[in-house]
């Protein structure tokens, strides 16, 4: 299946923490006041797979209202699947008595986004990161738990004397801080990020950066690093997952995902990041989307991503594409070779960031050619579409689906 | 020169004490060309840019010193009246939370009709047929029918849209856009961002980019302005910086982006946090957190140095400019 075809053997050493099989969200629309009828459903997390290997750091990535977020709280059982598994070390957490659940709990722990929000104002720092130890005891007995808590603030970079503040009383970088030193309290094995770093000045993003990075290999944690930034993702990140509309459309190690992406999705996420390098506004072909990303509550039939995709075609509109190596590459040693949500997967190079550069300095291929770009890599293949301009669409062009129409008048 | 910004300076009164939010700022725009204000939150972009466009809260913000050079006209000379007669009609902002600057129990074809309603004495029907023009304009499909719709039912990029539309309401000269695209996808994103870049060049508009991306600022501004701490601290064109940045603030925020080959290693990081502007540092503002602060930098504020190695005009507002630039 397509579970197994590739997450786990791009993901190579180790085994896995976290098996993610066919997960589902959805939150059902009702109307009615007394007798309350369901219409619909939002689709929030709609079918998603993965696997996190132990040590590793899986980054996901995707738009907002993709369905990442919410793949999170189901990961630290904040929220509960409609259908599908979440296992633990086998065991599926999902189904779990309250009482197996807390002791699960306790591995599998939660950063969360914005530090404004998410620490008690009317909690000491004390208490935030020592609140965890209320409810698990057992990790540490209540004459130790001070020194603990000192501890941790030592560990995520805060003075230990700090203990005695209030959340208002720190920056934003350090707020952070104490979210993260919050969910180190319980000796977790996995901490899942969501967005941890996306509130934070630029200056100070790095130091989070590092803090999570140096905590991982102190502590050998395995992260779920959820974000928008692609590229602090894929700096932090082993492989990654990239979600559209409730699922993963393609997923790989860094370097396949960045370097190599078959979905027109990521290759048009990839090609609109704003590169910091002004020398390469002249050569660089962006992909810009038309519309929208559909409402989660009416996902197009087939492939969700159809309605804003340049390549799609009537097969796109009856089937839905599978998660799994495409086969134009099941037989090569190319990086492509790994999971593509698309029918007409292909190679198409948007070269992205800094990548840009060791190109560059590599040899000619990467610069100044711009037009066509990813031919070198299109072997034949069968059932792609015609190349040529239509691949890259720009809000002037007029073609079908959600497109606006041509600018107005004078 | 379209707008020119000399030595502003603006403080807040707060309870705690006076925060200095600008800091002494110079800057310039021309017509059809974009300026970059690249700073953090609390650099002093945004209330620079408020007290441009006239919408700085007084009290509690004053401008203690400086002058607003518009076409060579002084607007902080202006009488309020005169003033109302510039906002708006002649320089535009575009605000960076969409969904909170539009109101939400008026139509949009009512919130951009509007600006021709009042500046304009349009009729209502006339200003309609304006409101569907400008939202074909900004390319919202269906303007027609959306005429009458809601903020609350179109999207984040269609809603930054209308703003735009607003802002192009009345053709103005200049267009202050503060951090137009931080709340959006990086997708569309890309979409609005050169819609911005189109329309600026299709009506020749000078136009002022906030943000703190430093790959959006790459990818539109012809000259950028590095704030901190309420002061400009470089100013180059936009090749010039990144290329070989003058001090090292910039140099650190450019450094701090992940690049490929560090791959596991560590980002670098600049140390420490931004200041208080209750308690900005004496002597070069950046110096706590400067890895080439020497004595002088403590005791001796910076001026703007010129940049004289360069062929093009820049400046930095850093004693070791020549080290930092060859460093």
């Amino acid at each position: 299946m397509a579970e197994t075809a590739g997450t786990t053997r791009a993901a190579g050493t180790g085994e896995a923490i976290l098996e993610v099989r066919d997960l589902h969200k959805h939150y059902p629309l009702t109307r009615g006041i007394l007798f309350k009828k369901q219409v619909g459903a939002v689709k929030a997390v709609d079918g998603v797979d993965f696997d996190l290997v132990a040590g590793e750091t899986l980054g996901i990535v995707g738009e907002s209202g993709c369905g990442k977020s919410t793949v999170a709280k189901m990961l630290v059982n904040l929220e509960r699947p409609t259908s599908g598994t979440i296992r633990y070390k086998g065991e599926d957490i999902t189904k779990l008595s309250p009482r197996a659940l807390k002791a699960v709990r306790r591995n599998i722990q939660m950063v969360f986004q914005d530090p404004y929000t998410s620490l008690n104002p009317r909690m000491t720092v004390g208490d935030i990161i020592g609140e965890p130890y209320e409810i698990h005891p057992e990790v540490a007995p209540k004459g130790d738990r001070r020194r603990k808590v000192q501890d941790l603030l030592d560990v995520v970079g805060l003075n230990p004397e700090y203990i005695n503040r209030y959340p208002h009383q720190f920056s934003g970088g350090q707020r952070q801080r104490i979210g993260i030193a919050r969910g180190l309290a319980l000796q977790p094995e996995v901490i899942v990020a969501d967005e941890p770093v996306s509130a934070l000045d630029v200056s100070v993003q790095a130091q989070v950066v590092n803090l999570l990075e140096q905590l991982q290999s102190e502590f050998s944690l395995s992260y779920v690093f959820i974000a928008h930034d692609l590229s602090i993702v894929r700096h932090i990140s082993d492989r990654v997952g990239v979600m559209y509309l409730g699922r993963i459309v393609e997923i790989g190690t860094d370097a396949q995902i960045y370097d190599h992406p078959t979905h027109p999705y990521t290759q048009a996420l990839l090609s609109a990041v704003p590169v910091p390098d002004p020398e390469a506004r002249a050569h660089r072909e962006r992909i810009i989307l038309t519309g929208d990303v559909p409402s989660p509550a009416n996902i197009p039939s087939g492939c969700r991503f159809r309605t804003r995709c340049w390549k799609a075609r009537e097969r796109c509109a009856q089937e839905v594409p599978l998660l799994a190596v495409p086969a134009v590459f099941r037989l090569t040693d190319s990086p492509a070779r790994h999971d593509s949500a698309c029918h007409f997967a292909e190679e198409k190079h948007v070269v992205a960031e800094e990548h840009r550069a060791v190109l560059e300095k590599r040899g000619e291929d990467g610069a100044g050619t711009p037009p066509e770009d990813g031919a070198p890599h299109l072997e034949e293949k069968p059932g792609t579409p015609p190349p040529g301009g239509s691949h890259f669409l720009r809000p002037e062009d007029d073609t079908p689906g959600t497109n606006p129409p041509p600018p107005g008048t004078p | 020169m379209l707008l020119e910004v000399r030595d502003l300076h603006v403080e807040f009164h707060t309870r705690d004490g006076v925060a200095k939010a600008v800091n002494g700022v110079d800057y310039s725009v021309d017509a059809g060309e974009t300026l970059a204000v690249l700073g953090e939150s609390g650099s002093g972009k945004s209330v620079t840019a408020q007290a441009v466009m006239g919408i700085l809260d007084v009290p509690p913000g004053k401008i203690t010193r400086g002058e607003i050079l518009f076409q060579g006209q002084d607007l902080l000379k202006l009488k309020e009246d005169e003033r109302r007669k510039v906002r708006g009609a002649r320089m535009a902002m575009v605000f960076q939370d969409a969904l909170s600057s539009l109101n939400p129990v008026l139509s949009v074809g009512d919130q951009l009709g509007e600006m021709f309603q009042v500046h304009r004495g349009m009729s209502r029907k006339d200003s309609r047929a304006k409101a569907v023009e400008l939202m074909d304009r900004v390319r919202i499909p269906a303007a027609k029918e959306r005429v009458g719709q809601y903020p609350h039912q179109f999207s984040g990029g269609m809603r930054q849209r209308i703003m735009i539309a607003m802002a192009l309401a009345l053709e103005p000269e200049l267009i202050i856009a503060d951090e137009p695209t931080t709340a959006l996808d990086v997708t569309v994103q890309a979409q609005v961002m050169d819609l911005l870049a189109e329309l600026r060049r299709e009506l020749n508009m000078g136009l002022i980019l906030i943000t703190h991306d430093l790959g959006v600022v790459a990818d539109v501004a012809d000259k950028i302005a590095v704030m901190y701490a309420g002061r400009i601290v470089e100013q180059a064109p936009v090749h010039e910086i990144y290329k070989a940045p003058a001090h090292p603030y910039t140099k650190g925020l450019l450094e701090s982006i992940p690049r490929l080959d560090q791959k596991g290693q560590d980002l670098y990081a600049i140390k420490g946090l931004p200041p208080n502007l209750l308690h900005i540092p004496p002597g070069c503002a950046f110096n706590p957190r400067c890895p080439m602060a020497q004595d002088v930098c403590r005791t001796d504020e910076p001026p703007l140095y010129e940049v004289t190695e360069s062929p093009v005009p820049r400046a930095s507002a850093c004693h070791f400019w020549k080290e930092c630039l060859h460093g």
